[in-house]
């Protein structure tokens, strides 16, 4: 080593090798990364290619096949075919209210953030710690542990068991109102805000026609968080809704998955694992068109310029 | 029914603090009305409407049992809510019962889980319905079930029978053939002489599978061997899990888990799980007598290889157990005229022309009458089922299950809380099943004692005999 280090040293001093400036943007080839990497990625997309591979089997295939191999026959086309006439098409019902929850609970939840958020950012109004550190504070709280105080809640309003009582929990979003107070305070520069009020702008076209438009890829970031959130919201429509009419994906597909477990039941396993790959399909396709925004969301607030 | 163990341990935590809440919110609010002396007669020109939890296939809004009903009653409209599985129900009901508001008028209950709700008088009694009088028709397991007495001291009947789980042995004959085990084991001891022999077949072939997630085998194996494990007495519990035969089977059970001659990776319900049961890799099965739907539909494999034979006992003496099988409870708080017409269902569906319906479609009859059926027994007639006997390779296995419905020991109760303490099984008695030195006798003792604990918490008086 150190004749190594020190022949290149000696060619440093003597001008031929140019000192090695660091670079925060080049990484260097790394096999050792490269290959822990190489397990990641491969421990991440194993159950995806299960679910591919799977989803293209009968349900006497599947449950008596490997896993990993496909089976006798290609049903993958049969398989949506039945996904959406089972039960009179109750799955597509339940596509067409996951996708009500998701627009009217998390697109609601992401105004409010936006309102919340800017609010927050640039007025001064007593009580505007307090309010923030409440916001903080719920961050903490995990929204599974609320569901049940919020059903009791929800029954003494005799709101149990309709689409609203799932809606109005997903339209509180503390961490998309946070990610929108720090979007505010790095993209919407107080001088402009002030400018505009010179010019004689209404608070509210200040705020439409000024901010609006600077928060645009914060806005699409929190809608990510929130989308995916109210996708994927499990504990509370499971304790909410009993009418199987109201139910989201997630809850619908997990009573189908239980068929299998019930004597007398006809197991549709088969279209528990297609309904779940079409299940995610929006969510991959929204992540990997809007990825940028994603990674912008995660880093928010992480560096003071 | 008691089975679907790998949800309800997911659930698990969810429901036992929900079950307590429900617990303590009952106790504290008199509402009930669940043992009044007169009951509302039932007008047959008046309307009704009758809201239903129920996840049982056979009694869900398009089958025929709810087609024949409705015809038979048409002035009672059935309103069928699919709640999709035992505990998903469970969550539910006990959330309603502490929201006062939402409830069911009837509500279908595993046998286990009904001292649960019928404790805190959230159950109406159904003898001034005439519940009183149908002792005869029922299995003595079944019929035991359902006779509860609220923490007020009222002893009444809570529910009536759906189906029941009288256990027995599946085996896989093809696989015992190959091992040479030519009898199926009547006793415990026979089971593990029988196990070394399985496993010498290879190292991928197992007796049978048990991960330590399923309370429901085990203290169903409690009330086959030592049917008094829990005492209930009003306030006071006593847990004894020392009973001598027990223990016999706790050693066996013991060896089979430290020579690794049972798999212990293997969850119960799991897709694993049944490709094993269809391929011969898991060669028997103990459990309740409403398999045999379950085996058909999700290994098929296994066609033509099953049998049906007695549980195994520690002397050979013939002792069985219940395990699983659930009932129709008409909740408390449901008003005295709709509760005359839901016991009208109830009859119709747990006794009347619904009970052939429902074994028709599969499930394990609780009636003594169709037990003894000729046509049930052979799966002939009303009752032919050639894909079934065909899969147990023409066996009479229903009259195998049939007479092990006889056998069932009778003084077992479950705990009133038995939902709750079973969502802690897994972390105190599933240590002996993970190679971390536990015994499995440590492990119950320690089980025991979370059962002392949560018992006290919920304001009874709990001892464990050790």
């Amino acid at each position: 080593m150190s004749t190594v280090t020190g022949s290149k040293s000696h060619r440093r001093a003597a001008g031929l090798l140019k000192p090695r400036k660091y670079n925060p943007n080049v990484v260097q080839k790394n096999w050792v990364r490269t290959i822990i990497i190489g397990i990641f990625v491969v421990y991440a997309l194993f159950p995806l290619v299960w679910l591919l591979i799977n989803a293209t089997k009968t349900q006497q295939d599947f449950i008596g096949t490997f896993g990993f191999s496909f089976g006798h026959k290609f049903a993958f086309w049969d398989n949506i075919v039945q996904l959406f006439t089972y039960n009179n098409g109750l799955f597509g019902r339940w596509l067409l209210n996951t996708v009500m929850y998701v627009v009217i609970g998390g697109g609601g939840a992401v105004c409010l953030a936006i309102l919340g958020g800017y609010g927050l950012a640039k007025y001064d109004f007593p009580g505007r710690k307090a309010v923030f550190m409440t916001v903080m504070g719920a961050i903490a709280v995990p929204s599974a542990a609320l569901a049940v105080p919020t059903f009791l809640m929800f029954a003494k309003l005799g709101l149990t068991n309709t689409p609203i009582s799932v809606i109005i929990p997903s339209l509180v979003a503390p961490f998309g109102l946070y990610l929108m107070y720090i979007f505010t305070l790095e993209s919407v520069p107080t001088e402009i805000l002030e400018a505009a009020r010179m010019d004689g702008a209404s608070e509210f076209r200040t705020f439409f026609t000024v901010a609006l438009p600077l928060l645009a890829p914060g806005i699409v970031t929190v809608s990510l968080f929130t989308a995916t959130t109210t996708w994927n919201n499990y504990f509370l429509p499971l304790i909410m809704l009993k009418d199987q009419n109201w139910y989201p994906l997630i809850i619908g597909l997990n009573q189908w998955n239980n068929q299998a477990f019930i004597p007398g039941a006809e197991p549709v396993q088969n279209l528990v694992v297609i309904g779940s790959l079409i299940t995610i399909l929006p969510l991959v396709a929204t992540f990997l068109l809007l990825q940028r925004f994603w990674q912008a969301g995660l880093s928010a607030g992480g560096v003071k310029e | 029914m008691g089975f679907n163990t790998s949800r309800r341990g997911f659930l698990g935590v969810a429901t036992a603090g929900l079950a307590a809440a429900a617990l303590a919110g009952c106790s504290s609010n008199n509402t009930s009305s669940g043992s009044s002396a007169s009951a509302a007669a039932f007008d047959a020109n008046k309307s009704y409407t009758l809201n239903v939890w129920a996840w049982e296939p056979t009694i869900q809004k398009d089958s025929e049992v709810t087609k024949a009903f409705t015809k038979q009653y048409p002035n009672i409209t059935l309103n069928i809510t699919n709640t999709g599985g035992a505990s998903d129900e469970y969550t539910s009901l006990s959330n309603a019962l502490q929201a006062g508001t939402g409830l069911p008028d009837v509500a279908q209950i595993e046998y286990y889980a009904l001292p649960q709700y019928s404790i805190g008088s959230n159950l109406a009694d159904l003898t001034p319905f005439g519940a009183g009088d149908l002792q005869s028709k029922y299995t003595t397991g079944t019929w035991n079930s359902i006779h509860q007495t609220t923490n007020k001291g009222a002893k009444g009947i809570f529910a009536l029978p759906v189906d029941s789980g009288p256990m027995a042995l599946f085996y896989n004959k093809a696989t015992f053939d190959r091992a040479g085990v030519t009898t199926p084991p009547k006793t415990w001891d026979e089971f593990y002489d029988a196990a070394v022999k399985i496993h010498a077949l290879g190292g991928n072939y197992y007796i049978t599978s048990d991960s330590g997630n399923d309370a429901g085998f085990l203290t169903s194996i409690m009330w086959q061997l030592s049917p008094g494990a829990f005492k209930v007495d009003g306030q006071k519990v006593t847990v004894d899990f020392t009973g001598a035969d027990f223990q016999k089977f706790v050693t066996i059970w013991q060896k089979l888990i430290s020579e690794k001659l049972i798999s212990t990776s293997i969850t119960g319900w799991s897709d694993e799980w049944f490709k094993g049961l269809g391929d011969g890799t898991l060669a028997s099965l103990p459990t309740g007598a409403w398999m045999p739907a379950n085996l058909l539909k999700s290994s098929p494999a296994a066609s033509g290889n099953f049998r049906v034979a007695a549980m195994p006992s520690i002397d050979g003496s013939a002792k069985n157990a219940e395990n699983g099988g659930s009932s129709l409870a008409v909740l408390a708080k449901t008003a005295a005229d709709t509760q005359a017409a839901a016991y009208k269902y109830l009859e119709f569906v747990s006794n009347g022309p619904g009970a052939t319906l429902r074994v028709q479609a599969g499930n394990f009859p609780s009636l003594e009458a169709t037990l003894e059926d000729p046509n049930f027994q052979a799966s002939t007639g009303d009752f032919a089922a050639p894909d079934l006997l065909k899969y147990f390779g023409n066996q009479e296995y229903n009259k195998q299950l049939a007479a092990g419905a006889k056998n069932v020991n009778s003084g077992w109760s479950y705990l009133p809380f038995q939902v709750a303490v079973n969502s802690k099984f897994a972390d105190t008695v599933g240590k002996a099943y993970n190679n971390s030195g536990t015994t499995l006798k440590d492990a119950l003792s320690a089980w025991g004692d979370a059962i002392v604990s949560y018992g006290n918490d919920q304001g009874y008086q709990v001892t464990k005999k050790s």
